[in-house]
């Protein structure tokens, strides 16, 4: 089997650093032998540019980047850089699975008809991509900040309301009865007597009368 | 609260890196796909990477890096030793497939570059160890030759390559390792063919078997002549009928060769000649020869020998030679040693020590030294199939002294945060804190958190996990049965969960397993208390298991009734006993079920008919009859999931109130089936099928009746479907090839034919119908509601909270890609969500209709960790109604209590108590200060 049919390989390899240039280089190597083709891309994480690369201790270990839900899974090189080789033309989609960071999947189209044409856009908010280089669209805490302890939360909570309500009922009712006119105090008294008592004959009208 | 714990798997390669000073290691690859750098001192992990499921290992070795050949030999990567950050990474090309072979020459080395030969797809590979580099590669597929073994001369850097061509040919190439140059090249046939693995003996001569199994080739190749010599297996004095194997091994001037039940340690003499060393039973054990201090080589034989496990060191070529013999107790429960690796050290009398790594039958790794255990690694954890719960015993009355002790431990608590301890009491609290009484106690508790997880894992080993810490509380190795050779476990079943008798009774498991691994072996079934850990009875049956069904009912000592499905659709029932006869033939008529035939395309319904015809009466055996069938077209749809509501789920309400004060019924069935068909172009993976040839169709079904409630065709979509089936709604998970995207869809069904009953006039004149009997055979009248959103991630499992009552609203859990485990309130998930939701549905929780659902990173129930690997997700209801029990499985463990709609009937652990005490006190300071104030303001009134 020394026959090798197919060699439109072709080995994409995206180039980009913004920190040093803003000049954006594709560079299309074409290597000789095998079959199908081939996707390189690189994944951008926060604080990897600003470390040297390859130190050790890099968030990079821990990062994998899966070909079309677990088809493929590679890792990353020191320096971000990921490959997958011997794809077949069509649609592939990449996801980036790194914790702490929340990646967008892109959309990468390998063209059969122009050898070497990869298109790649960014599922989540479909906006396409010069080069395959992956940068996290969020950061991701996962967990919630302890409100700390203070005396404003003490009195917002349901218990502070009633002992608020109840201190208000305690000691300022007494000063808005003592505000009241004596008079008028009395009448309110006389009157709440007349009524007082209900009586079923009170509620029927006419009967009250005779 | 919550417990997350980290397994590799059964290791299948190991290499030690203990030769400098620092860190000693093993790095070792595994049956789970995982790579991992453990800490010799501990075994605990340094590092470690979990690969693609396809992506299984090949070999492991150290050269600078941790150099591993992967996915049948086309991937070949470097892994930082340290850290295990990946260096770089090569892909190896070739045509054909053949054995991969992974070999780093010692010597070899240029600078500090050394070099990395990997036999693999009929090439040989040169591979630079600095950045994978491929120096030189030469294609022997083209010269239609199988390499075998790829030897290294000692001292210069040619190397062998032997290898067949067809059967028969024998080819031995001799090359320049730096530059790929050939060297030489003989051939020579021998008539007798040659099969199965070979054996190196010295790096000039190797051993085979010819095609007959029972003539011992060796096949010398120096000084560019090609020798075979044939030894016949009985001339060793040996029966040589059966199966005889070459076991691969790399031990100098000796082979090992199995048959049938016991092996062979065959010498080649100086003169060529072959001898039997020793014989032993096939449970031995042998090491790969170890080579320390100046070309010495050693090699470590493991026998059993009763409860114990004896380790020899032997020096290499001389068998009556021990370096170390030592001798450790061995747990039973372990089983036999499947593999072992050695490795040596430098006493402090400058003598030569050896320790050793056992892999034991249940997948745990020992690593014993000086005749003790120094670590184990219980691994098969790694590989879980089925989890079951079980309840913890009750607390037993009089034994109260715990109560009083809890309550002891309460006052202390209350006393340390008021700050009034002293410091005994607080070293009081600290210790009983140690001890977390109320999280790892073996005892039921009020809210049901205390749980017994029983795990069936892949080493056929049942583990129980306490849910409060994570500890492994018994485990069980399965008793193998004569007759029965390569079992494999199945399920869990509940069969005895006692209610009545939960005083004297203990719980006990049901396992199903088959013997072999086509679905028409016959089972096997063992039963397992889960208090004690005790296998009470095992049977191997005559008939299959394709299907298992626990049944409503229970019988007098409350064991589950269960049928048993067999390949000939004849059921068996268990327990056999006369009072199970019994009640199964009161519910004779009312016993269903449906089979899934994925192969096929059909879907069919059972019901029972008679009792089975045969020779042998067997009253516990019943033919059964197809009730209907769907068959779906072979060329337009592939079934690709079959999913059906959990049998123990609780629904609270039937009715459910809209915002226009308006009841929907849902349709509640335990009868539903949700199957899930592609088109057969389309069942590959993403971005084999065009969007045009690929579709999705969705069906519920009744499985009762055959009915089709709902059908539903997604064009341009395909799986993998994940999708989860409860109360009246399903929701499913699959890929939309036209925006490119991962879309999860809802469906609501709901039963018309109630929904007249909200008249209050025709409930007052009883024109209702709410008295009617409800029937599996009804055809009610249904509206189904759907929705579709997009959803960001690849999915590897999905489970949705189960609660005590079904009261509490339902959250989905959600297993990414990235091995973490979302929830998702099922609120985003509602069909009734539109754009702009009036005012009242706002009140009712209608959340605005978006495209995609959210991921808010807190609501990860995995907070930063990952569960490696993960397969499933398992939720158990606590008795609390809010609460609900979440464990996650794959490689790693991972269990927390989830509260979908908070603790509502509940304290949060951080409760402040002395809060709450001091507000009582400062109260009833008050009531008293107020009224001593008013009795003298009346006091005052009176005298004025």
């Amino acid at each position: 089997m020394a026959s090798i049919i197919r060699s439109k390989s072709v080995l994409s390899v995206f180039f980009i650093n913004l920190f040093l240039s803003l000049v954006s280089s594709a560079v299309a190597v074409s290597s000789g032998s095998g079959d199908g083709f081939s996707i390189s891309g690189r994944v951008k994480l926060p604080g990897m540019s600003l470390k040297a690369f390859g130190s050790p201790g890099g968030k990079a270990s821990n990062v994998k980047v899966v070909l079309n839900g677990g088809e493929h899974v590679t890792f990353l090189r020191p320096d971000g850089y990921f490959s997958f080789q011997n794809m077949s033309a069509g649609t592939h989609l990449i996801e980036v699975a790194a914790i702490g960071y929340f990646f967008s999947p892109v959309r990468v189209d390998v063209s059969a008809r122009h050898p070497g044409k990869v298109q790649a856009a960014l599922t989540e908010t479909r906006r396409g991509l010069n080069e395959l280089v992956l940068e996290q669209l969020r950061e991701e805490q996962y967990y919630e900040i302890r409100e700390p302890f203070s005396i404003m939360s003490l009195v917002k909570s349901p218990m502070g309301l009633m002992m608020g309500f109840m201190l208000v009922v305690v000691f300022l009712m007494p000063k808005l009865m003592e505000n009241m006119d004596p008079e008028e105090m009395r009448r309110a008294q006389e009157e709440m007597r007349s009524q007082g008592v209900p009586s079923l004959a009170n509620l029927i009208p006419g009967a009250g009368r005779s | 609260m919550d417990w997350h714990q980290q397994y590799i798997g059964k290791v299948k390669h190991a290499v030690f890196h203990t030769q400098k000073t620092g860190r000693k290691r093993v790095v070792v690859s595994t049956e789970e796909n995982v790579i991992a750098s453990l800490d010799l001192r501990h075994g605990e992990i340094f590092w470690r990477h979990v690969l693609g499921i396809n992506d299984v290992v090949d070999g492991i070795d150290i050269a600078l890096d941790v150099i591993t050949l992967s996915s049948d030999g086309s991937t070949l990567r470097a892994w930082n030793l340290p850290d295990g950050q990946m260096v770089w990474e090569s892909f190896l090309r070739g045509s054909k497939h053949s054995k991969p072979l992974l070999l780093v020459p010692t010597n070899l080395k240029v600078d500090k570059d050394s070099l990395i030969l990997v036999s693999s797809k009929g090439c040989l590979h040169a591979v630079s160890s600095i950045d994978g580099e491929i120096l030189w590669t030469r294609d022997f597929a083209a010269e239609s030759v199988e390499v075998q073994q790829v030897i290294q001369l000692d001292e210069s850097d040619q190397i062998y390559v032997v290898g067949y061509a067809g059967s028969s040919q024998f080819h031995a190439y001799q090359i320049n390792a730096m530059n790929g140059e050939l060297l030489n090249h003989e051939t020579a046939a021998f008539s007798g063919g040659f099969v199965g693995d070979v054996a190196l003996v010295s790096s000039d001569t190797l051993v085979t078997l010819d095609t007959t199994r029972s003539i011992l080739v060796t096949v010398s190749f120096k000084n560019r002549k090609i020798a075979f010599q044939e030894t016949h297996l009985s001339n060793l004095g040996e029966d040589s009928s059966g199966m005889v194997e070459i076991l691969p091994s790399s031990l100098t001037g000796m082979f090992t060769v199995k048959i049938n039940n016991y092996k062979l340690f065959i010498r080649l003499t100086s003169e060529d000649k072959l001898e039997v060393v020793h014989k032993v039973d096939h449970e031995t054990v042998v090491s790969d020869a170890l080579v320390f201090s100046e070309g010495k080589e050693a090699f470590a034989v493991v026998e059993h020998g009763g409860s114990k496990v004896d380790i020899t060191v032997k020096p290499g070529q001389d068998w009556n030679n021990n370096l170390v013999q030592e001798s450790i107790e061995m747990d039973h429960q372990r089983g036999l040693v499947h593999k072992v690796f050695i490795n040596n050290y430098l006493r402090t009398d400058r003598s030569h020590g050896f320790r050793a790594l056992i892999v034991m039958e249940d997948h745990s790794l020992l690593l014993v030294q000086q005749g003790k255990i120094v670590w184990n690694r219980e691994d098969a954890l790694a590989s879980i199939i089925d989890v079951t719960t079980s309840e913890l015993p009750v607390e037993k009355e009089g034994v109260s002294v715990a109560k009083v002790e809890h309550s002891l431990f309460e006052w202390l608590k209350l006393k340390g945060t008021l700050m009034l301890a002293s410091p005994e009491d607080v070293a009081a609290i600290q210790a009983i804190r140690l001890k977390s009484s109320e999280k790892s106690k073996m005892t039921r508790d009020h809210n049901g958190f205390r749980k017994l997880l029983i795990v069936l894992t892949k080493a056929r080993k049942i583990f129980a996990l306490h849910s409060g810490d994570g500890r492994v509380v018994w485990s069980l190795l399965l008793h193998k049965s004569e007759a029965c050779d390569s079992p494999t476990e199945l399920n869990l079943y509940q069969w005895q969960t006692p209610h009545h008798h939960a005083m004297d009774e203990n719980p006990s498991v049901l396992v199903v397993g088959r013997c072999g691994v086509s679905s028409k072996a016959p089972a096997i079934l063992s039963f397992v208390d889960t208090y004690t850990g005790k296998e009470l009875n095992s049977f191997d049956l005559v008939h299959s298991a394709v299907q298992v069904m626990p049944l409503p009912f229970t019988d007098s000592t409350e064991q589950r009734l269960h049928l048993l499905v067999d390949d000939d659709r004849r059921i068996h029932l268990y327990p056999k006993t006369s009072e199970a006869i019994s009640i199964f033939q009161q519910e004779f008529s009312n016993i269903y079920w449906y089979s899934v035939e994925a192969d096929n395309g059909i879907i069919k319904g059972h019901a029972v008919k008679s009792k089975c015809a045969g020779e042998v009466l067997d009253d516990f055996c019943f033919e059964t009859r197809v009730l209907w069938s769907i068959i779906f077209p072979m060329e337009s749809e592939k079934i690709i999931a079959a999913v059906s509501r959990k049998q123990n789920e609780v629904v609270h309400t039937q009715a459910k109130v809209t915002s226009e004060q308006d009841v929907m019924y849902k349709y509640i069935s335990k009868n539903l089936l949700f199957v899930a068909t592609v088109a057969p172009k389309a069942s590959g993976h993403i971005g084999s099928a065009d969007p045009d040839e690929a579709w999705l169709v969705v069906y519920l079904i009744d499985t009762i009746t055959g009915r089709i409630l709902h059908r539903m065709t997604h064009h341009g979509a395909q799986g993998p479907v994940h999708a989860v089936l409860s109360e009246n709604w399903v929701v499913y998970h699959y890929f939309n090839l036209r925006a490119h995207r991962y879309e999860m869809s809802v469906t609501e069904i709901y039963d018309q034919s109630r929904a007249e009953n909200k008249d209050v006039l025709k409930l007052v004149l009883g024109k209702h119908n709410l008295t009617a009997p409800v029937s599996s055979y009804s055809r009610p009248e249904i509206t189904t509601k759907s929705q579709t959103y997009f959803f960001t991630h690849s999915v590897k499992a999905v489970a949705v909270t189960s609660t005590a009552k079904g009261i509490t609203s339902k959250q989905l859990l959600i297993g990414t890609i990235g091995d973490q485990v979302l929830a998702l309130d099922k609120r985003f998930l509602d069909p009734r969500r539109s754009i702009n939701p009036t005012q009242a549905e706002k009140e009712e929780g209608i959340i605005p209709l978006a495209d995609s659902l959210p991921i808010i990173p807190q609501s990860y129930v995995t907070h930063s960790l990952k569960v490696e690997g993960l397969r499933g997700i398992l939720t158990v209801p606590a008795k609390l109604e809010s609460t609900t029990l979440v464990f996650a499985y794959g490689v790693d463990l991972f269990y927390t209590r989830l509260a979908p709609s908070r603790t509502y009937d509940s304290l949060t652990e951080d409760f402040s108590y002395a809060l709450l005490l001091l507000t009582i006190v400062a109260l009833v300071a008050a009531i008293f200060v107020t009224w001593v104030l008013s009795e003298k303001k009346e006091l005052r009134e009176k005298w004025r």
